[in-house]
């Protein structure tokens, strides 16, 4: 499927590794979900790069957003709450890996 | 001492003594202003536009998808669309938006955990709390302590679902209906959506009993 | 180690303070003020996120939400040399000797 201009690479369901990149300075991952392993929800479509943007950067090439459910359980280990409650949180599409 | 804009800063006048940020603030507007870089008129006209924002811009579109199941389909498969159906600015500046609709089984937090992004065109602006550190380090890894200290206690098989904003899209969380409330008119339906309802926290306030 | 903005999950027991302070009416301008320089193309979001992220830990954690703000563009503006910290400092000056 196509996105605005790029290949969608994950479609709904599919499972992904949050990468943990060596990136200095601004980016939008979250330290908690570095090294996780969620499911994507949807796409949101092309945006430009946040990384890129504050530094002066045009954002450009622009990068699809996915949003990724992970289980409290597998992000947290002393989670206490029921092992259905998850979270979701927006992923650049630079910062995922397929997972099996 | 003159003003270029030919308007007192009536606000800015009216704290007492002005701390360091506050001044450096009226500091960096006069500079900018002096240097053509931003206007005067487009400062006020922005102070003006964010006071004009409040949870009601919210709740007006949670009461209208609660009575009309079309504009609600249509709010949740593209909400940016949606809202400007009831008036609201839509413009390829704002940021998204996504409402997240709870129901019997799942009920959404919201939390932007790298700073504060919160839906502010459609809330106001966001509380303290929702800006705190205590809050975006505990949403994430404690939803269900967080919505106890705001009163709320979900019921078993009800799963929770932590929306954490990272990225360019921010959520509004459309609550559950309040039961009692049929046939109530989209007025007043409103009164009921709170500000902390829809950022998930709490849930709607309920319908107060009718007096026998 | 996560940055200092990167709070999820970090670890407290602290209760939420849910009291609400009054927006104050420098905060406002701070406010309106980035809104202008947004539209400007002169400060883009991830410009100001950057800005924030690069405040000094102790200090990020004990600034005021809007201080972080004022830091940041202050910052951003002066490394874009929209101006220079002395011409901020000498129209403070300017203003304390002028009284209100």
């Amino acid at each position: 499927m196509v996105v605005g201009g790029k290949i969608q690479e994950y479609g709904e369901g599919g499972r992904v590794l949050v990468l943990d990149l060596e990136v200095r300075g601004h980016n939008r991952t979250p330290w908690y979900l570095r090294g996780k392993i969620g499911k994507v929800e949807r796409c949101h479509g092309a945006y430009p790069n946040p990384e890129s943007l504050a530094y002066g950067g045009t954002g450009e090439p622009t990068e699809l957003l996915y949003l990724v459910s992970f289980q409290m359980r597998d992000l947290w280990d002393d989670y206490e709450g029921p092992e259905a409650d998850a979270l979701q949180a927006d992923i650049f599409e630079h910062w995922l890996e397929p997972a099996w | 001492m003159s003003d270029s804009h030919g308007h007192e800063h009536a606000g800015m006048a009216h704290d007492e003594e002005l701390g360091y940020y506050a001044q450096r603030v009226r500091a960096m507007e006069a500079v900018l202003v002096e240097k053509g870089v931003v206007s005067g008129d487009e400062v006020e006209r922005l102070v003006n536009e964010s006071e004009a924002r409040s949870p009601a811009d919210g709740a007006r579109i949670v009461a209208r998808a609660w009575v009309d199941p079309e504009f609600k389909n249509r709010l949740l498969s593209d909400a940016k669309a949606a809202v400007a159906e009831l008036g609201y600015l839509e413009s390829a500046n704002l940021p998204d938006v996504v409402v997240a609709e709870n129901d019997e089984g799942v009920h959404h937090l919201v939390v932007c955990t790298l700073c504060s992004c919160y839906p502010t065109w459609l809330l106001g602006r966001p509380p303290d709390w929702y800006k705190s550190l205590t809050y975006r380090a505990r949403a994430v890894r404690d939803p269900r302590g967080v919505m106890r200290e705001f009163g709320l206690e979900l019921e078993g098989g009800v799963e929770v679902r932590v929306l954490d904003s990272t990225a360019d899209v921010r959520y509004l969380v459309l609550p559950q209906r309040p039961a009692g409330t049929e046939g109530w008119s989209e007025e007043e339906l409103a009164r009921l959506v709170t500000r902390d309802s829809m950022v998930g926290v709490s849930r709607p306030l309920a319908p107060e009993p009718v007096a026998a | 180690m996560p940055g200092v903005h990167d709070r999820g999950g970090w670890p407290t027991e602290e209760p939420i303070d849910q009291e609400e302070h009054p927006v104050m009416d420098w905060e406002v301008r701070m406010s309106a003020l980035l809104g202008a320089l947004r539209g400007k193309g002169l400060m883009r979001t991830d410009e100001m996120r950057r800005g924030i992220e690069a405040i000094e830990p102790g200090k990020y954690e004990s600034m005021s939400y809007y201080e972080r703000w004022a830091e940041s563009v202050e910052s951003i503006l002066t490394e874009k040399g929209v101006f220079t910290r002395e011409e901020i400092d000498r129209k403070m000056a300017e203003f304390s000797e002028g009284g209100v």
